[in-house]
């Protein structure tokens, strides 16, 4: 699948496979085209994906063969224990977890997970969780804590579920409580966006020693379209509600709201999986690594320093003065 | 003759009483409920609530603190808090005038306001949010000045009370309005750690990323009658399952009956109702 502005690689990805074609049906030597066409290709989308704007990241960051959680879980660790439930009501399919093995380590490893096919997309609710997935999230969490396991978390969500059970059951607080906890939790913790990130059902799962987006992925208080809603009563000026809201990787990290940016291959994770999983494996070990050096009470106060000054005020005078 | 000028021949031109909304400032009250028509000097004695149907007219910070506040004494913390503009954000009017004009027409800094001082002879710690403000929205100045009140709390050892009223996080801070949920929450959990109470009391409305954070999060979680309470606002879930929702639908008393809310107060026996719980706690 193509996007939008991926028609000029689709263009000439169409041509080289005819090319390939007549090369295959008859006899002409076509080698000299199909090297200088692909070297066009290969240019082509230098320039497209070194140049993104913030809107065609978002394009990216929903591209249906990103690798989703359960991809990236199946292809990095080398087992994986499902773990469901919250223990209360049921078990939310829009939020996954388990204990994983990774290179002879034990890690909890919890995400969002979306559907690949339209009955898939259901089951797993578009990857937008009810209250009992960040139950059945923070349950795993103190799971981990307890046999001194460090969490990783994935964050793909287009955000809480609203819906009229969502709120019965209570969404606000469910994700309150995560936020809460989390900051509390005694082992590391690693949070990765690895596709969208949507307000506070990302960060329901998203308080960690170190908070990395994935190269082609946003993160924000709010999705474009619901921005442009609400600013023009229209979900079509999302390019520019996208670049108001500087969601993107390079705008969190200059924000310093998040730690760190893990690189996608060109074209994104989807083109070409193998190396996305090579990647976040190694950057997912050498964090822990440097993690589990610090103090647990440390690692705490820490997380709790970074997230406690996140925010940007002017104090016009600083002198708190006797009312009335 | 000049007379049958006077007189009304035509039904239905004028107003029936009970709908008439233009009552002269400084006299009189109307309640938005029951239509009743009071002095307004009555419903401000009576704590803003309607004698008649018990409803529970919005207020802020200021009508909050001289409720809550012995002789409406306080010492107001972080007072000079303004916000930044880090996004550059710019719809039709840009951020910064957007808070200038709520500056100007409100004549508050941000949506919430702090103050340490005493209830019922109790010392406290209090924020307050103000709808007036932009929606009672949380950008990094609420955030910020929350954070600080709790602060000031285990500074003081004294018990922290949030009195909550918002639409939710401000978009035009984007990230760092996120960010807010984060900070707020992570001064409560040292809160926690320090053994000292917190009575998070929900007013109308609190929804959004308040609600998923500060709001829920107290060792008391208390509302106004009548107030709703939500994530989503309903609007948003009512588009979201496409059907009508009941009624009552995330109101205070929906929310006590799904296990959210402590209870319920009545914001006439509030400064009394607070303080007795917090005596227990000594």
């Amino acid at each position: 699948m193509y996007l939008d502005f991926e028609k000029p690689i689709q263009d000439l990805e169409g041509k080289l496979a005819e090319m390939k074609q007549i090369a295959d049906d008859s006899d002409v030597d076509v080698s000299q085209e199909v090297k200088s066409l692909e070297e066009k290709i290969k240019t082509l989308k230098k320039d497209i994906y070194s140049n993104l704007t913030r809107w065609q990241k978002v394009q990216l960051s929903r591209h249906p063969d990103r690798p989703y959680t359960l991809d990236y879980i199946e292809n990095i660790c080398d087992q994986f224990i499902e773990l469901h439930g919250d223990r209360v009501v049921k078990d939310d399919k829009a939020i996954v977890g388990g204990f994983a093995e990774i290179d002879g380590n034990s890690f909890m490893i919890i995400g969002h997970q979306k559907g690949k096919n339209t009955k898939m997309r259901q089951v797993r609710n578009f990857g937008m969780a009810n209250p009992d997935g960040y139950r059945k999230a923070l349950r795993l969490m103190r799971v981990a804590e307890k046999f001194n396991k460090p969490i990783i978390t994935f964050i793909d969500t287009p955000g809480a579920y609203c819906g009229l059970e969502a709120e019965e059951r209570g969404q606000g607080e469910a994700i309150a409580r995560n936020i809460k906890e989390m900051f509390m939790l005694k082992v590391p913790v690693i949070c990765i966006i690895i596709g969208e990130g949507a307000s506070g059902g990302a960060l329901g799962i998203a308080i960690g020693d170190k908070v990395l987006m994935l190269e082609n992925t946003w993160y924000s208080v709010i999705s474009p379209e619901s921005c442009s809603s609400i600013l023009w009563r229209t979900w079509e000026h999302k390019e520019r509600a996208a670049e108001a809201l500087k969601l993107t990787a390079e705008d969190m990290l200059k924000f310093k709201l998040i730690d760190g940016i893990v690189k996608e291959p060109l074209g994104g994770a989807h083109a070409d999986r193998e190396s996305m999983y090579k990647k976040l494996k190694k950057v997912i070990l050498d964090t822990t690594a440097a993690l589990q050096k610090v103090d647990p009470e440390q690692r705490i106060s820490d997380r709790i320093d970074k997230f406690s000054a996140m925010g940007v005020v002017e104090d016009l005078a600083p002198a708190a003065e006797i009312t009335e | 003759m000049t007379t049958s000028w006077y007189k009304r021949t035509q039904k239905g031109i004028s107003t029936p009483t009970e709908e008439k909304r233009e009552v002269p400032d400084g006299l009189w009250y109307q309640c938005p409920e029951c239509k009743k028509v009071i002095q307004t000097s009555v419903h401000m004695e009576n704590a803003y609530v309607c004698p008649e149907c018990n409803y529970h007219a919005r207020v802020g910070s200021k009508e909050y603190f001289s409720l809550l506040f012995d002789e409406n004494t306080f010492e107001e913390l972080d007072a000079n808090l303004t916000s930044g503009d880090p996004l550059e954000f710019n719809d039709s009017v840009p951020y910064p005038n957007r808070v200038k004009a709520s500056q100007a027409k409100t004549g508050l800094k941000d949506a919430v306001r702090s103050a340490a001082g005493k209830m019922n002879n109790v010392d406290v710690v209090i924020a307050c949010m103000d709808f007036t403000f932009i929606g009672g929205s949380m950008g990094s100045v609420v955030g910020e000045k929350i954070a600080r009140a709790i602060d000031a709390a285990r500074a003081r050892k004294v018990p922290f009370i949030m009195i909550s009223k918002s639409g939710g996080a401000r978009m035009m801070e984007a990230g760092y309005s996120l960010m807010q949920m984060a900070k707020t929450s992570a001064k409560l959990a040292l809160l926690d750690k320090e053994g000292l109470p917190y009575i998070s009391l929900m007013t109308d409305p609190t929804t959004g990323g308040v609600t998923a954070s500060y709001a829920m999060l107290g060792d008391f979680n208390i509302a106004e009658p009548g107030a709703l309470i939500g994530f989503a606002g309903p609007r948003v879930v009512k588009e979201t399952i496409g059907k009508d929702l009941p009624p009552g639908f995330q109101s205070a008393e929906f929310l006590l009956e799904h296990g959210f809310l402590d209870f319920i107060v009545d914001r006439r026996e509030m400064k009394d109702q607070l303080s007795s719980l917090l005596e227990l706690l000594k």
